[in-house]
């Protein structure tokens, strides 16, 4: 009877109700979009790297598991890797950051599509000439660009010679000499991509490799996968944290306002229910209700939200930006959200269940 | 001879007003016995509301002996205030006070669930529903009813639990000739019928001619008709 009492509070006055359920809602989309944009970053920057073909990384010492690796390995150590046992190929990449989380690679094409299995071009060819650049689909569609077309990189122009199927290394490749020319770091590469004969090596070529490159962060791709979590980016986790905190706040907020009005506004009812025998409890039980179901409309709203916000993203900035929809996060930002507005309810449905029942019956 | 179910001794209530005391009772003698359809008459002020009230336990007496059913009001906490309401009190009230979001049958439901009475209405509270010609009303909700209908819904409400006493404030208060005369014929009814006490508060003497015994009330003071 008491959530019947409840729904039907919430239907009498549904443009509350659903302003309150939004605004809810909006603290758990911030936070499902955040981890989700940080989690489909990661696992699709996971694919593109596992895209290369390779077994094993190099990256130059000092640099972080998965932040943008300078240019500043020997290019020289290429060739030395591949005189190792167990290596089939090598190959050395630049890394050109362009600002942000965008990056320009500049790469052998032959040596990457023999390590890769190959490129499926959605349109155009490889690049052949120095002014030429290759892109994914994804960065074609958000710049709308196409093969012919001219983009503008590193304060020059190139033309797009091919517009590949994303999902392979980078978004953006320039023919490597060009782009070590261009940003001075001749004789320079980023990172050493590595190929076995045999996979089941890895650990073992790794542990011969440091020997001789102690400094070097040196990873098996499965292990370099398994760093690819929000964990290993504490800017990430920090910024999570706020925007968490922010959610509570939100919806405490939200949850005050909405439920310190609808009590006043209830005042009479309050009084009358009083009047038939309802205690502190029984009040402070429809209110508490009330406020779970308003949290709980709030949250579906708010996982729904983020659909929306994972198709704008996917259809506007696609290059830019991938979300992942990440269950795991829809019972803590639930929950989280649910906090939050218990914390708002908490003092008004105190004042509620101590109002006096004679003056709440007097109340017009 | 049996003991009165209300029994009232010396009964006194003072409020204060800003920094002025007001005493709204000054020492009131009554005995309602069982079954006994009493009606309180007085003006505006005269402190039968505040009878009422107390007699409600929506407020505690400041002085004297109040019995009701054999529980004494004066020894009572908040929370015991709260159990008489549930158990052993009904209310019906000049604004009739139903839950504007529920329908009827609901407004009746929350009474009992208030009172955790679980199961089935019974047979008797049937037939009184169907008295009082609500029983097709049951999905409605109170707006879509007249002030007539909203009382009667009241009055189904305020003796659902069974109440020792049905406690009525101008029941008639807000409504025409014609709907009053029908309220009034019903807790006439329920108190013949049921047995049911019931002590009404009313300035109208025609009301008040529904009642077994009537009792005037002026200046915090009772007498008797």
């Amino acid at each position: 009877m008491v959530y019947k009492l409840v729904w039907e509070n919430l239907k009498h006055r549904p443009v509350r109700t659903l302003l309150s359920s939004l605004a809810i809602g909006l603290g758990v989309t911030m936070m499902l979009t955040l981890v989700g944009v940080g989690e489909g970053m990661l696992r699709e920057q996971e694919a593109r790297t596992r895209g290369v073909g390779a077994d094993i990384i190099i990256r130059p010492s000092g640099s972080s598991v998965i932040g943008i690796a300078p240019p500043n390995i020997n290019e020289k150590l290429v060739a030395w890797v591949l005189e190792q046992p167990h290596v089939a190929q090598s190959t050395g990449i630049v890394i050109y950051p362009l600002g942000g989380v965008s990056t320009v690679h500049g790469v052998d094409f032959e040596e990457v599509t023999k390590m890769s299995g190959g490129f499926t071009f959605l349109s155009g060819r490889p690049f052949k000439d120095a002014q030429e650049a290759i892109i994914d689909e994804y960065f074609a569609k958000e710049k709308k660009l196409k093969a012919g077309s001219t983009v503008k990189i590193l304060n020059r122009d190139w033309i797009v010679s091919g517009v590949f199927r994303g999902g392979k290394l980078t978004r953006m490749m320039l023919p490597k000499k060009i782009l070590q020319d261009v940003s001075a770091t001749t004789g320079k590469v980023s990172v050493i991509y590595v190929k076995l004969d045999d996979p089941s090596k890895s650990a073992e070529v790794i542990t011969h490799l440091k020997k001789t490159l102690p400094d070097y962060p040196i990873y098996s791709m499965d292990e370099l996968a398994s760093q690819f979590s929000v964990n290993s980016v504490p800017e990430l986790k920090t910024f999570i944290g706020v925007v968490i905190s922010l959610s509570v706040l939100f919806g405490f907020l939200v949850v005050f306002l909405a439920m310190y009005t609808a009590i006043l506004e209830r005042t009479r009812e309050i009084g009358i229910l009083k009047a038939l025998g309802a205690g502190q409890g029984y009040v402070l039980g429809i209110l508490l209700r009330e406020t779970i179901l308003l949290a709980v409309i709030g949250s579906a709203f708010g996982i729904g939200m983020s659909y929306v916000t994972q198709w704008m993203i996917a259809t506007f900035i696609p290059a830019s930006m991938t979300q992942a929809i990440v269950y795991e996060w829809w019972p803590i930002a639930s929950g989280i959200t649910l906090g939050g507005a218990l914390l708002g309810v908490f003092y008004p449905a105190i004042k509620a269940s101590r109002q006096d029942a004679l003056e709440s019956l007097s109340y017009d | 001879m049996t003991e009165p179910i209300i029994g009232i001794r010396d009964l006194r209530k003072t409020f204060r007003s800003g920094d002025v005391d007001v005493h709204a009772l000054r020492g009131v003698d009554l005995a309602v016995e069982r079954g006994e359809f009493l009606a309180v008459v007085g003006p505006s002020g005269s402190g039968k509301s505040t009878l009422f009230h107390i007699l409600g336990g929506l407020t505690p007496p400041t002085a004297g002996t109040v019995m009701i059913d054999g529980q004494d009001l004066m020894k009572m906490s908040d929370s015991d205030r709260t159990r008489l309401r549930m158990k052993s009190v009904g209310f019906v009230f000049q604004k009739y006070n139903l839950l504007p979001t529920l329908t009827v049958g609901d407004n009746i439901k929350i009474a009992r669930d208030i009172a955790r009475v679980k199961g089935p209405l019974d047979k008797q509270f049937l037939e009184v529903l169907d008295a009082l010609g609500i029983t097709d009303k049951m999905d409605r909700k109170p707006r879509q009813l007249s002030g007539g209908e909203q009382q009667r819904v009241a009055i189904a409400r305020s003796i659902v639990n069974h109440p020792a006493i049905l406690l009525a404030d101008e029941p008639t208060g807000n409504l025409d000739t014609e709907n009053s005369t029908a309220v009034l014929g019903l807790l006439r009814d329920l108190n013949k019928r049921l047995g049911q006490t019931i002590l009404m508060i009313t300035h109208n003497p025609d009301a008040a001619a529904f009642a077994d015994r009537i009792v005037h009330m002026r200046d915090g003071q009772l007498h008797a008709a």
